[in-house]
This record gives C-alpha cells, sequence and structure tokens, in this order.
C-alpha cells in the first residue's frame, strides 16, 4: 500500500485549500488558496499514478546505505531555482534601466523583487542547503538519515514553502519585511518544516557512529536553530483574520526595525554563511584530498562567529531613530566580526597549502579558492559598510546592493557551484563531470559577472551619495532627487550586463550537469595542458 | 585536564551542542532588543499622533503590497542635506502605530516620510498613472490600474481589530465605524464626515483623492495614505533633547 | 535599572566578562594534547564514503 497515506493526506490537503478559497475573507487569500488547491490536486494525481494497492512482490526499497535520492533531488531543485533568481535578477535589472519593463499589476519591480531575493536566497541558497545537510551529515556521522521518508517531507514541504512565497508576492501577498515577506500562514507551514528539517538533521547526529561531531555540523546545526529563532520571532503577527492573507505585525515603530534587521542581519550571518561555512568545511577537504588546515581554528571560528554575527543588526538602521547606544553596538560587534570572517577565510584558503599546484589542473577547487576571496572580500568591505561615518554615505544607495551580491554571487553562488560540481559524479555514480573546461568556463563569465556587477555598483552608489549631498558656493542643493536617478541610468545597464554574464555562466553549468547526469563524457584536452594538443613533431 | 576536556563533551553530544549554540545566539538579541521595550526615552513624547483613518489604514495596505518601500525610505536622517530636502528629520515616535514599520534600506526614489502636503492630489493621480508624465527622469513603475481597483471595504474593520490587539488605540467607537468612517473620507458633502473628523480629528484631510467619485478606488486610499505621512506630529512643539538617544 | 547602568555594566565587567570567555575558548582550542584528537577529527570527511551497513 506504498503512498496510500500519503495520496490520502495530499488530497485532504487538496481539499483544505479549495474550503479556503470558497470562505475567504478577501480577494488575495481566495487567489492564494486557489494556488495551492491547483498544486496539491495536481501532486494527489501524480502520486496516485504511483499507489499500489495490491502489495506487490518486489522486495522491500534497500534502507541500508545512505539516503541519496532526497540528495539527487535537492541538486536538481538547487539548480532550477538558481537559474529562476538570477533570470528574475536579470528582469528586475532592466526594469530599472528600463521603466517601460514593468508589466502592472503582478510583475511590477516591488512584486518582483522579493520573488528575486526569496528565489536566490531560499530557494536556491535553502535548497542547497538543506541538499548538501543532508549529503553532509549522513558521510561525517556515518549513518543514513533519520526519520526515514521525514527527509522527503523537508524537501516536498519547503518546495511547496517557496512555490506559495513566491506566487504570493505576485499576487501582493507580503508583510513588508525583507527577507521575511510571506504572510503568516506561510510563515506557519515553514515553521512545520523547517522543525522536521531540524528533526532529520538532530537526529543523524545522534546515531552517528563517528565519536566526535564533525565541524561542518556544528556550522549546519547552528543554521537551522538560529534561523527557527529568527524566523519565528520575527514573524510574530496577528492576522486580521483566520482566513484572511493581512496579518500585522506585534511590534511596530522602532522595536519592529530592530527586530526586522536583528533577522535580516542574521540570514545573511547564518542562512548565507554559517550554513555555507558548512559546506566550505566539507567539501573544500574533499574536493583536495587534504583535511581542513586547522580544525582548532575552527572551533574559534565558529564560537566567535555565531556570537558575534548575532549582535550586528542595528548596522542597518544607523542615524535612524533607533537609539544611539544600539547603532554603536551594532556598528562595534560588525568591525569585531571581521576577525572571525577572516580566521575562516585564512582556514578555507589554507587548507590548499601545500597543494596549490592543483589550481591549475582543477577548475572546481579554483572555483572554491574565489568563492573563500569573495567571502573574505565581502567580509572586509561588510565591517567597513557598518563604521557609522562610511554608512552615512553608503546606505539606501546600490554600494549596499554590490556589496550584497558580492557575497551572494562570489560567496554563495560559487561554493553551491563547486559542491554541485562535486556531488553530481557522486550522486549519480558517473566516472567523472562531463566536462571540467566547462567548469573553467563557468568559473570565468561568473566572476566576470560579479566583478562587473559589483564594481558598477559601487561607483553608482558613492556617485548618488556624493550627489545628494552635494552644495554649490550659495549653499544650496547642487542635484535635484530626479537628476540623480538619471545620472545612474548607465550604470544599470551595465549592471543587467553583468547579471546576464553570470546567468550564462550557469546555463553553462546546467548543459554540463545534465550531460554528466546522463553519463556522457566530453573527450577534451585535460585542464593544466594546452586546449588543442600539438602534435609531436 | 579534567577542565579542559570539557569541550570533548559538547563535541560528543548533540544535546550540549545545541543548547551551547541557542545560548551563544541569543544573548546579543536580548541585549539589544529587549531594552527598547523599557527604556522610556527610546520614544520622544511628542503631540499630535494619532491611529490611521480606515481610508489611510487602506492606502497604507496599498503601498506595502505593492512594495514601495523597496524603493522609498520613510526615515530622515539627521543630516544637513536630507533635512533640507526632506524636511526635519523622522523621529521613533512618528512610527509608533506602523505595524509593520516602514523605514525602508534603499532610495532608489525619494524619502517619503514627509511627502505630506507637497504635491496636489492632482499630481499623484497623474505621477501614479505615468510617473514619466510629471518626472521625465523617473524609473517608477505606472500604477494605473489602482484608480480602477475598488479598495476593499469588507476587512477594514478587521484589520482595526488586529491593530487594536497589537497595541493601536483604536476605540470601539473607531472600531463600529469604521466602515462608514472610511466611505466619508472621501465625500466631504454625507454627513458622516462629521463623525470621522470627531473621531480623528481636526487634521484629517476629507475631500474625494483621485478625482472621481463613482468608486472609491485603491488610488484614493494610497492618496490619502501619501498626503498624510509626516504631517502629524507637531514638530515646533517638539523639543529635541541631546540627551535623551 | 536604567540605561546608564546598563551601560556602566557593559563597558567594564561584561567587557571583562566576555573577554575572559573568548581566551578560554582560544585556551580550550588550543590546549596541548588535542592535537591528535583534532588531527583524527579532521580526517572524518576523507574517509571511506559508503556506509558498510
Amino acid at each position: 500500500m506504498k503512498f496510500l497515506t500519503e495520496t490520502l493526506v495530499l488530497g485532504v490537503g487538496a481539499l483544505l485549500a479549495l474550503l479556503g478559497a470558497a470562505f475567504a475573507k478577501d480577494d488575495l487569500f481566495e487567489a492564494h488558496a486557489w494556488v495551492l488547491f491547483f498544486v496539491l490536486l495536481g501532486s494527489t494525481i501524480l502520486l496516485m499514478r504511483k499507489v499500489e494497492v495490491v502489495a506487490s512482490n518486489a522486495p522491500p526499497p534497500d534502507t541500508s546505505g545512505y539516503m541519496d535520492g532526497v540528495v539527487r533531488y535537492g541538486v536538481i531543485a538547487t539548480l532550477f531555482w538558481g537559474i529562476v533568481g538570477f533570470l528574475v535578477g536579470v528582469i528586475i535589472a532592466t526594469q530599472l534601466a528600463f521603466p517601460d519593463a514593468n508589466i502592472e499589476p503582478w510583475f511590477n519591480f516591488g512584486r518582483m523583487r522579493p520573488l528575486h531575493t526569496s528565489a536566490v536566497i531560499f530557494a536556491f541558497g535553502g535548497n542547497a542547503l538543506i541538499a548538501t545537510s543532508f549529503f553532509v551529515v549522513q558521510r561525517t556521522s556515518r549513518a543514513r538519515l533519520f526519520g526515514g521518508d521525514l527527509a522527503w517531507f523537508v524537501f516536498w514541504g519547503y518546495q511547496l514553502f517557496i512555490i506559495l512565497a513566491a506566487t504570493g508576492y505576485l499576487l501582493g501577498s507580503t508583510q513588508s519585511r525583507e527577507y521575511a515577506e510571506p504572510e503568516w500562514y506561510v510563515d506557519i507551514w515553514l515553521t512545520i518544516v523547517w522543525v522536521a528539517y531540524l528533526v532529520v538533521f538532530m537526529g543523524t547526529i545522534v546515531r552517528r557512529k563517528e565519536p566526535h561531531i564533525y565541524v561542518a555540523n556544528w556550522f549546519y546545526l547552528s543554521f537551522i536553530i538560529t534561523v527557527a529563532m529568527l524566523h519565528i520571532v520575527n514573524n510574530l503577527a496577528v492576522p486580521a483574520s483566520f482566513l484572511g492573507s493581512k496579518s500585522f505585525s506585534l511590534f511596530s515603530g522602532v522595536q519592529d526595525a530592530l527586530t526586522q534587521w536583528w533577522y535580516g542581519h542574521n540570514a545573511v550571518g547564518f542562512f548565507l554563511t554559517a550554513g555555507f561555512l558548512g559546506m566550505m568545511y566539507y567539501f573544500v577537504p574533499k574536493q583536495i584530498q587534504r583535511p581542513v588546515y586547522s580544525y582548532r581554528l575552527s572551533i574559534v571560528h565558529f564560537w566567535s562567529l555565531i556570537f558575534l554575527y548575532i549582535w550586528a543588526g542595528p548596522h542597518h538602521l544607523h542615524y535612524t531613530a533607533l537609539p544611539d547606544w544600539a547603532q554603536t553596538l551594532g556598528m562595534v560587534f560588525s568591525v569585531m566580526l571581521w576577525m572571525p570572517s577572516w580566521g575562516g577565510m585564512i582556514n578555507g584558503l589554507m587548507t590548499l597549502s601545500g597543494a596549490w599546484d592543483k589550481l591549475r589542473t582543477d577548475p572546481i577547487i579554483r572555483m572554491m579558492m574565489i568563492s573563500i576571496a569573495f567571502y573574505g572580500m565581502s567580509t572586509f568591505e561588510g565591517p567597513l559598510m557598518a563604521i557609522k561615518s562610511v554608512n552615512s554615505l553608503s546606505h539606501y544607495t546600490d554600494w549596499t546592493i554590490g556589496h550584497v551580491h558580492s557575497g551572494a554571487l562570489g560567496w554563495n553562488g560559487m561554493i553551491t557551484f563547486a559542491a554541485i560540481y562535486y556531488l553530481v559524479p557522486v550522486l549519480w555514480k558517473r566516472e567523472r563531470l562531463y566536462s571540467l573546461r566547462l567548469v573553467n568556463w563557468h568559473l570565468w563569465l561568473a566572476t566576470l559577472g560579479i566583478v562587473v556587477y559589483a564594481s558598477v555598483m559601487w561607483v553608482s552608489g558613492i556617485t548618488q551619495g556624493l550627489m545628494w549631498r552635494e552644495y554649490d558656493s550659495q549653499g544650496y542643493l547642487v542635484y535635484s532627487f530626479a537628476e540623480t536617478v538619471a545620472a545612474l541610468h548607465p550604470y544599470y545597464v551595465l549592471r543587467t550586463l553583468g547579471g546576464l554574464l553570470y546567468l550564462s555562466g550557469a546555463l553553462i553549468m546546467i548543459y554540463n550537469i545534465y550531460k554528466t547526469i546522463r553519463g556522457d563524457i566530453r573527450e577534451e584536452a585535460p585542464m593544466g595542458a594546452p586546449a588543442q594538443a600539438v602534435p609531436a613533431e | 585536564m579534567s577542565i579542559l576536556d570539557k569541550h570533548g563533551i559538547i563535541e560528543r553530544s548533540p544535546t550540549l551542542l545545541f543548547i551551547f549554540s541557542l545560548v551563544v545566539v541569543s544573548i546579543g538579541g536580548i541585549v539589544e532588543i529587549a531594552p527598547l521595550f523599557y527604556l522610556q526615552n527610546t520614544i520622544e513624547k511628542v503631540e499630535g499622533m494619532r491611529p490611521y483613518t480606515p481610508l489611510e489604514l487602506a492606502g497604507r495596505n496599498v503601498y506595502i503590497r505593492e512594495g514601495c518601500y523597496l524603493c522609498h525610505s520613510q526615515m530622515i536622517r539627521p543630516f544637513r542635506d536630507e533635512v533640507e530636502r526632506y524636511g526635519h528629520y523622522s523621529l521613533a515616535a512618528e512610527s509608533m502605530y506602523d505595524h509593520p514599520f516602514q523605514w525602508g534600506s534603499k532610495r532608489t526614489g525619494p524619502d517619503l516620510a514627509r511627502v505630506g502636503g507637497r504635491y496636489s492630489d492632482e499630481w499623484h493621480v497623474r505621477h501614479l498613472n505615468q510617473p514619466r508624465d510629471v518626472v521625465p527622469e523617473s524609473i517608477m513603475p505606472t500604477y494605473a490600474f489602482l484608480k480602477t481597483t475598488p479598495v476593499e471595504i469588507k476587512t477594514i474593520k478587521s484589520h482595526l481589530e488586529a491593530n487594536r490587539t497589537v497595541g493601536v488605540p483604536y476605540t470601539d467607537d473607531m472600531i463600529a465605524n469604521a466602515v462608514r468612517d472610511l466611505k466619508a473620507q472621501v465625500d466631504p458633502e454625507s454627513d458622516d464626515a462629521d463623525g470621522l473628523i470627531e473621531r480623528y480629528g481636526e487634521k484629517v484631510s476629507v475631500r474625494s483623492f483621485d478625482g472621481e467619485n463613482k468608486v472609491i478606488s485603491e488610488m484614493d486610499a494610497l492618496i490619502a495614505y501619501l498626503q498624510m505621512l509626516g504631517t502629524l506630529v507637531d514638530l515646533n512643539a517638539y523639543q529635541a533633547n541631546p540627551n535623551l538617544r | 535599572m536604567d540605561y546608564n547602568t546598563l551601560r556602566h555594566m557593559a563597558d567594564s565587567w561584561g567587557l571583562l566578562y566576555l573577554f575572559l570567555v573568548f581566551i578560554g575558548v582560544v585556551l580550550f582550542a588550543f590546549r596541548p594534547g588535542s592535537k591528535k584528537v583534532y588531527e583524527d577529527v579532521a580526517n572524518i570527511p576523507l574517509k571511506e564514503d559508503e556506509l558498510d551497513g
């Protein structure tokens, strides 16, 4: 009776969604309930075709080895959402350069931007984190994932969260909390999925056969715990109605602002840093085939990073109505954060010491090193921008946008790509990747894209910041706001090109991975040798 | 060596690792956020703050739904250029009824904290309809559909109630008359306008904001919200105390 | 408890306490005798990849 229960649960869920649509208190909730209904109905039908009503004679599935099916799905989901996120990014960059590219109401910039940020952070990054954490925790614990099919619930439940969040943004359902836009009912669903994720992860560690818990798992665990805490506190809200889409946050004004940026900054700190450091501490040693440079340093790195990060949120609110003491605390801790960040960077980079020649022959290692270098650059720039006097210029401008992208595209994107390039041959039991030279193409297209993007945004941000505060000899402001907007147009066009370069690199990756999974191997000269083998004379 | 081996225990016990991590990541948030709720000088004492009228609240919902906060801040910093460009720097008290806050983080467009009364209603209608008609350099999307979309009236009462639950001082009277007040704000001729003024004060603007009277549109609501922004607090009466912050 | 008391505590005892905790963590990680253990732990990812039942 395989899948019977699951099918029934989905069917009941679809029915509830239908009821939700019927009795909705507002139009938005009704539209969203319809989306949910069709998603669940489709899933029910798909699953129904797999139900075996008569017990078959086939042997029960093998559950002795590692549970890798869910990781394979996770890798595909990561790639899929990555392309979606990058593509939407290119679209909204185009909208800023050419406002006629907005299509009201559903595809206006204001609704598309949360779609972009959530797609790259939570859909692309989140799937990468869930998939790699499931892979890493099994290997480093030498145990199969805990909870059986619960891991599948985590995977599919998370995809449902993404779909509800994404459609919600386009329909206009948002709490207006950056990176926490989904409304209360989607938040509750994510909480359920996240608790299941914690259970699977913790359970696997508990049943491990290694006496020690490897440091990558510490980072993953702290990421899961902290994100749970942040998500719950930041989304505390009172819904206007049980069947309505609108809620009002529990806190207001200044308290609400600090709670949001305590969340927002630590979404960076724990989702995009701690979680991805977990990736670094496993995949970098694995690809290089050497243990991490200093395990002791990684312990100091861990505790100081998670302690310091949580304080840094107020630097998003410099010179606002937030009390000065909180701003100062945020600034001081942000500057201190520079040290553990660079400790971690050194630990990652130095893992290659004694094997530097591999940089020449292995583009995956090259990608990892560039990723860690971008981690170092953005964690240097971050504390700099958290200093109040710098922030007075950079805040509200594109400088921040450039900073975020050098971290997200450089560090998170590149380490994820590298991990996937490592994972795919292992997961699909292929001899090697289809083509290492295509990896190299991906690497340089992506790097070029990031450099264009980040430097253009840096110039654009400083330009606008300086124009806003420019006075003439009479003591009048020189530029109207509209003039500063016009001045940025060329930068916005260039920025779109940077995004396109990054997207094209990712498309090459899709092709490479597709061929690898199919089992093809490209005949090519090995890396480090000339591309065209020159015949001996 | 016995004490020094303790970390070995953390490395081997997932429960301890869990608890330790949770404690370590909780400290910063508690120390920074909790005092904001009981330190008395976090929010200034000012004259004039009042809850949003139902129409303004509906307009604010539109503002949030369309993601206006992604390009427009509502937080003027205490710098000479910002104060000259946008007006008096923002006070914490001015967003005390904002659930959630709308300070924003990026100025792709100008700050809106004190945009109320700066432009005429007709300007706003034209601007929302096609921003480049009035500001050629603008890169803002068009929002023409707001004028033809009726504002959602059936839920407004529940919105006021939810706001009261989280601490906004809406009276029973305000909640009972939510729908009537919403309709009255675009219709100065109606008998209910007096009730609206009585409940929310003399400074409430009562007029048709989008320039036509057939439906109460989302554009009416949004412009009512925008024209109120930054106009509530009597800034002449406010004396900044340098030691307060 | 007002702002000033908190502030004084933060930049005296609070600071000292956190500094000592940090020194503690560092000493801990770099204590003699941990080297062998950590070498083994650091090699966990490099062990054989298959799960033996």
